[in-house]
């Protein structure tokens, strides 16, 4: 009888997605076992109810000094309930909390773990596959044969599913002990001169545009499709935009009507965040680059090449 | 502060990314192999943190050929490094478990590391790391915004631009995420001065692997429709595409 845990995520009154993707799963892998989810945190009986309707059994550990997510805390309440409930697998989400946590609790669990898995196969041992290399290849991994696996998981990955009106425990468990690590604030995101995510038009900037002085070219470009411009990590990390001009899962999710794509690779962070985009174009110089994956149009090339005689052109039109 | 930063030589996901004949690995040629880029931005913040509050920097690496890496630290300005000359390819776990043992003499106050690695994209080692040196942990730190003597203040990124600030006592292993800091350019006085720093060998013996590789292979992808031709013909069909959509 297998027992799949999920550990559910929430974070300022809401519940991630991720949560019931991973309950998804749970139910596909359980067989004739149960799908259990574990929601930690003070005031969850909303969170327990929506977990309900997707898992067998719902696990509500409660505390007032579980307001906010803390590793040690998490780690020290899921000791305590899986030491009485042994877990086969234990599915956490692959967010900036979860892969945080995760691979402590699989050595307090002495488990092998996977990270970031986008397919699993228990049929026969545990079977996973994940990305490498940012999106550009893939590998299908067998884990040593274990009591218990950690698994954190992709999101947007397992989202069809069935419900399965389960029943809703108090665990009983409180914290048995201080954190070394003490949370003291969450910081709100910069508000810049423009909102990327309400913009209809957008031309997004990565890596291949080389330097900074490049950014002028997309200036130029958007000015003339009356858009704005964006772009991806690297562009943010080396300062060439400002930060509230990311596109990402730790930036913006946009969805505008137009998504120029220029010399962005397309890493799975990047494209969480724009993939819903009503039409999107990228070049690139790799024809292999993932974000030809995602992209409705595609052109393998310089975009110094392309673009300034599309700008000329665009130049022309407007006379 | 006395500081062991965790930097790994590893391949460019920019590079040419090919599997290798058996199925199972990347084919090795026209990989580029550098510092970890995550790696480089934790490096930087050992130094900043030296040069300001003193200590020393100790750069460890993993793998027979992770030289060149911690060479360019030591350039940087790390003080010596200890280089582990096991290949632990894809597994974590055997990854920390070296670094484990071949710091076990060390005395620090920090560990800090690449939040992941840019190849395998685990975001593992870190915190397995802490885990089993039982040391308090964050991930992801995109501020190290005080460091007093006991104690560090500091922000990770959470989704959507939020960050949590958290405050964690000494010793204690920090991931950072990239962006957190401008490193360097190595220069050639750098070089120099790294060519008479201390680079330890620490052999250690690996432990079982937790994992196997059954296969390795470029993932499916729905293809977007390409558009190919000259400069001229490629601009003339976007228009084309941006006026059918209304869009100009």
């Amino acid at each position: 009888m297998m027992r799949v845990f999920v550990i559910a995520e929430h974070r300022m009154g809401e519940l991630n997605p991720i949560s019931i993707e991973m309950l998804n799963l749970a139910n596909a892998l359980k067989g004739d076992g149960t799908s259990e989810a574990v929601v930690i945190g003070k005031d969850i009986n909303a969170y327990a109810e929506e977990l309900a309707k997707y898992a067998d059994v719902v696990w509500k550990i409660e505390d007032n000094s579980l307001e906010n997510y803390n590793p040690e805390l998490y780690i020290d309440v899921l000791m305590q309930l899986f030491a009485n409930n042994k877990p086969d697998v234990v599915l956490i989400g692959n967010t900036s909390c979860g892969s945080e946590y995760a691979p402590y609790l699989a050595v307090k669990l002495n488990a092998p773990i996977a990270t970031d898995v986008v397919a699993v196969n228990a049929t026969d041992g545990m079977k996973v596959s994940r990305y490498l290399f940012q999106g550009k290849l893939m590998t299908d991994l067998k884990l040593k044969d274990a009591e218990t696996y950690v698994l954190t998981i992709r999101q947007g990955v397992f989202k069809e599913g069935v419900e399965v009106n389960g029943e809703i425990k108090d665990a009983g468990i409180k914290p048995s002990k201080e954190p070394a690590r003490k949370f003291v604030q969450y910081i709100e995101p910069e508000v810049g001169e423009v909102d990327i995510s309400q913009a209809e038009v957008i031309v997004a900037v990565g890596r291949g545009i080389d330097d900074e002085s490049n950014i002028e070219l997309a200036e130029e470009l958007a000015e003339l499709l009356g858009g704005v411009v964006a772009g991806s990590r690297p562009v943010i990390d080396n300062g060439w935009l400002p930060k509230d001009r990311q596109v990402g899962i730790s930036g913006k999710i946009v969805k505008p009507k137009l998504y120029l794509a220029l010399g962005i690779s397309g890493a799975f962070q990047h494209v969480m965040g724009m993939k819903d985009s009503e039409l999107i174009i990228a070049v690139n110089k790799d024809p292999e680059a993932p974000i030809f994956g995602v992209a409705h149009y595609g052109i393998v090339g310089d975009i110094f090449e392309v673009f300034p005689e599309l700008v000329e052109k665009l130049n022309e039109m407007k006379g | 502060m006395n500081i062991i930063v965790l930097a790994k030589h590893a391949p460019d996901p920019e590079s040419e990314i090919n599997v290798a004949s058996d199925g199972k690995s990347v084919d090795e040629r026209g990989l580029v192999f550098d510092i970890n880029d995550w790696d480089r931005y934790a490096i930087e913040e050992a130094i900043r943190i030296k040069e300001e509050k003193g200590g020393e920097v100790v750069v460890v690496g993993v793998g027979s050929k992770c030289e060149d890496t911690l060479r360019k630290c030591l350039a940087m300005g790390a003080d010596r490094a200890i280089k582990i000359p096991v290949d632990t390819s894809l597994d974590a776990y055997q990854t920390a478990e070296a670094i484990k043992e071949a710091i076990k003499d060390e005395k620090f106050d920090l560990i800090l590391a690449g939040m992941m690695s840019q190849d395998l994209n685990n975001a593992q080692v870190g915190v397995l790391l802490a885990a089993m040196l039982d040391l308090p942990f964050a991930t992801a730190v995109s501020v190290i915004s005080s460091i007093e003597d006991n104690s560090l203040t500091v922000a990770r990124e959470l989704e959507g631009g939020y960050n949590e600030e958290v405050t964690l006592p000494t010793p204690c292993l920090i991931t950072v995420q990239s962006g957190i800091n401008e490193p360097r350019y190595v220069s050639i006085m750098g070089i120099k001065r790294a060519k008479t720093k201390e680079m330890k060998e620490v052999s250690v013996s690996p432990t079982t692997s937790t994992l196997e590789v059954e296969k390795m292979y470029l993932p499916p992808v729905k293809k977007a429709e390409m558009i190919e031709g000259d400069p001229s013909e490629i601009a003339n069909k976007l228009i084309e595409i941006l006026k059918d959509r209304g869009l100009i």
